[in-house]
């Protein structure tokens, strides 16, 4: 009696556990396969060059998702808009997004509209060299491995990134790595100022 | 609007009555049998003596036996025939391997992810520290930190207990302890790759995901050769009665690795999608595979070292049912306020709060079974991290359920607030109470005692003063930071300058965290070397004039 009451049990038990995340998997994952599959990107949204695709990588693996969310709220949740960040978020603004870049932390900024509030290379370039040059108070790291200094006569081509004159050091110059300039180039790309339809949720 | 409400009611009408189904069925005896079940962890005569083999010597456990004794569970007519004894022991060793294996790799990664953890808390207020190298940046020691704790401590510690666990609940030695072991390896080997994967720079670059897909089939296959030893343990039973911790240890080995298919298979997330698929993933890892180890973990031991049946069988099947239900559909409070259906949202919101359910069930349940005994926490190194883990998974719980109100989330979203929480549960709960477990565990599995006892106080006065530091220090910073964040009047800047004090106060209390966890690996590596002395008197289950041949043992041992 008691092996047959125990296998009931055991095949019960993963029944039921199988049916229920099932359920789960149903309600968060097929569901919204479904219900955002056909979105379509809003007219203004340019899918990323190459130069940008690359920037994203980098972006990915220097982690910068753990400081910056990549989605505005709406005006009723949070002064999001008020501090120039950018009108609410809608799924067509993420149909080029793959992996989304959403984020759960807001160390600094969101960055869904940064090209908007700062459009200038050079400013990017400089704060990612050292971001307290541009920024007093800022704590995101500084990433000196994306730049060379060098030496001696300028090579033709090199983007040479001028900084506050505070923070330069004579007959020293930084030198852009093409990663850098990649991000720079992802960084500039994150401009959703364009108008869409809002839809109600 | 109109249609959240109704999403609202409608998921609430719903899960109530699913939890109705589940009482109506649990009460006809339709998910498992009575309170006998719950005594399928002791002997036959044996409840009502204590067992902590942490305990150190003889004469520490007959203490912790005469509280027992005072505070009215008394162990006067209780036994442990030498041949249940002898049996129990031969139960032990046959998963010695794989338990070696997957509890010294877990003390190794703890050490590891200590120390990742530790410097990026002290990067985040000394942002020119370390920059010249890529490796050693904010972005990835953050990461690498939380996949070591995740799926090198918190994993292999829960599976290296849960292999463990398996013989004695199921009164069946392992079967395959060397397929377990090659399991464990193969785990250990993907988190390697993993955390060298993320450090070089070639993070997936989802939260909790961000092991590259490659590196996650070794992880797979490590998982399920785990759960194929511990099937066929489990296909081989001498028990009548599946023990709570058996349901629970099962159950999440099977979700595991659909969790991982769904989340890791290549190509079919995008965009806002595969964000909800995130957070379906992030909180469904924590909530059915790392809650159903620590509760079985700890519904074995805190009854085990009392000596005392847990207080109603019933009620934890009843915490195992809402608790999977529930559990599995909180991922979308994540997204509040995010560009995600609101209807999804608005589920993940109803359930977290139907998340009281369970955590009550299985609070009254520890509270009930330890209720007039906590003076034996003086007694026992054990009960002293279950019982405070039990505690932590309480608070954890029902913090997590009240961070998930729009109202609530409104202000924490975004902040240190929620890393605090994390840890709550993580720590708090998870790594507390694997502590105690991995306690009692050790002398057992090395027939050994461990060689230094105050290292034991040490270990918990660092662990539990630091993580009081790192935990009220960082909710009031992220509350604060919340606060700033939301009043638009103050300029961005100031919801950072605001949180550097408590972000100092973190690095302080991460500080003794990891001092403890030093503290504790060293103890750990000198039990593997077998320092200090032998064990000897009571703590010893296979005493010399106590062992019997094989053969000998019990054919089935009889029903409680």
């Amino acid at each position: 009696m008691t092996g047959r009451h125990g296998e009931v049990g055991v095949f019960k038990l993963a029944l039921g556990a199988l049916a229920i995340i099932a359920f789960a998997t149903g309600a968060l994952v097929v569901l919204p396969y479904f219900t955002l599959h056909g979105v379509e990107a809003p007219a203004g949204l340019e899918p990323y060059t190459d130069a940008e695709l690359r920037g994203r990588q980098s972006y990915i693996a220097n982690g910068c998702i753990y400081c910056h969310s990549q989605q505005p709220r709406d005006p009723s949740v949070a002064p999001d808009m008020a501090r120039g960040w950018g009108r609410p978020s809608v799924p067509g603004d993420y149909v080029y997004d793959r992996p989304h870049l959403l984020g759960t932390m807001r160390t600094g900024p969101d960055l869904f509209n940064i090209a908007v509030r700062q459009p200038s290379r050079d400013w990017h370039l400089g704060h990612l060299y050292q971001p307290r040059a541009y920024s007093p108070g800022s704590i995101m790291p500084a990433y000196p491995y994306l730049f060379e200094r060098r030496r001696g006569p300028a090579v033709p081509g090199e983007v040479v990134v001028t900084l506050p004159p505070a923070f330069a050091r004579d007959g020293e110059r930084i030198v852009a790595t093409q990663e850098a300039l990649d991000l720079t180039a992802y960084l500039l790309s994150l401009d959703r100022s364009y108008p869409v339809r809002t839809v109600t949720p | 609007m109109q249609y959240s409400v109704g999403v609202l009611l409608i998921t609430f009408l719903g899960s109530l009555a699913a939890l109705g189904l589940f009482l109506w069925s649990m009460s006809r005896g339709l998910f498992g049998s009575g309170e006998g079940a719950g005594r399928v962890i002791f002997a036959q005569r044996e409840v009502g003596l204590v067992e902590d083999p942490a305990a150190g010597t003889a004469a520490a456990e007959e203490r912790l036996q005469d509280v027992m004794n005072r505070t009215g569970h008394t162990g006067e007519f209780s036994v442990l025939t030498p041949e249940e004894a002898d049996e129990r022991a031969h139960l032990d060793a046959s998963s010695r391997l794989p338990v070696l294996l997957a509890l010294g790799g877990a003390v190794l990664w703890l050490v590891i992810a200590s120390v990742f953890g530790l410097i990026a808390s002290i990067k985040l207020h000394a942002p020119d520290w370390w920059v010249e190298q890529p490796w050693l940046t904010f972005g990835r020691i953050r990461p690498a930190h939380l996949n070591a704790v995740a799926y090198g401590w918190c994993s292999l510690a829960g599976l290296g207990i849960a292999i463990w666990l398996y013989p004695r609940l199921l009164r069946t030695p392992l079967v395959g302890s060397r397929t377990a072991a090659a399991g464990v390896a193969l785990w250990f080997a993907g988190t390697t790759g993993g955390i060298a994967a993320i450090l070089l720079g070639q993070s997936a670059g989802l939260e909790w995901l961000e092991f590259p897909w490659q590196v996650d089939v070794p992880l797979f296959v490590g998982g399920t050769l785990v759960g194929v030893a511990l099937l066929r343990t489990l296909a081989q039973r001498r028990v009548p009665h599946l023990y709570v911790s058996v349901w629970y240890i099962s159950a999440g080995l099977l979700w595991l690795p659909i969790l991982l298919i769904v989340a890791k298979w290549p190509g079919i997330h995008f965009g806002v999608q595969q964000a909800a698929m995130n957070w379906w993933f992030g909180h469904n890892v924590l909530g059915l595979w790392f809650t159903p180890l620590g509760l079985a973990a700890i519904y074995y031991f805190l009854p085990k070292v009392l000596g005392k049946p847990i207080h109603s069988y019933h009620l934890s099947l009843v915490g195992f049912w809402t608790l999977a239900f529930f559990y599995s559909q909180v991922g979308g409070h994540h997204l509040i306020g995010g560009p995600v259906p609101g209807w999804l949202v608005t589920l993940s919101i109803v359930q977290s709060m139907m998340m009281i359910v369970p955590v009550v069930a299985v609070g009254i349940n520890q509270h009930r079974t330890a209720h007039g005994h906590l003076s034996a926490m003086r007694h026992s190194p054990t009960l002293r991290f279950i019982v405070l883990g039990g505690m932590m998974y309480t608070l954890a719980s029902i913090q997590g359920s009240m961070q998930s109100l729009r109202v609530v989330n409104t202000t924490t979203h975004f902040t240190h607030f929620t890393v605090a929480h994390a840890h709550l549960g993580l720590y708090g709960f998870f790594s507390l109470v694997m502590f105690g477990a991995m306690y009692f565990v050790m002398p057992r599995v090395l027939d050994w005692e461990w060689p230094y006892r105050r290292l034991i106080a040490l270990h918990f006065w660092l662990v539990v003063g630091g993580f009081a530091v790192y935990f009220v220090g960082l909710s009031i910073g992220g509350w604060l930071q919340g606060m700033r964040m939301l009043d638009a009047a103050r300029p961005f800047m100031e919801s950072v300058t605001v949180t550097r004090p408590y972000l100092i106060s973190r690095s302080v209390g991460g500080g003794f965290m990891t001092l403890g966890h030093l503290v504790f690996a060293v103890h750990f590596a000198a039990m593997m070397l077998r320092r200090g002395t032998r064990r000897e008197g009571a703590t010893l289950l296979r005493r010399p004039d106590r062992l019997t041949p094989r053969s000998a043992m019990p054919a089935t041992p009889e029903p409680a």
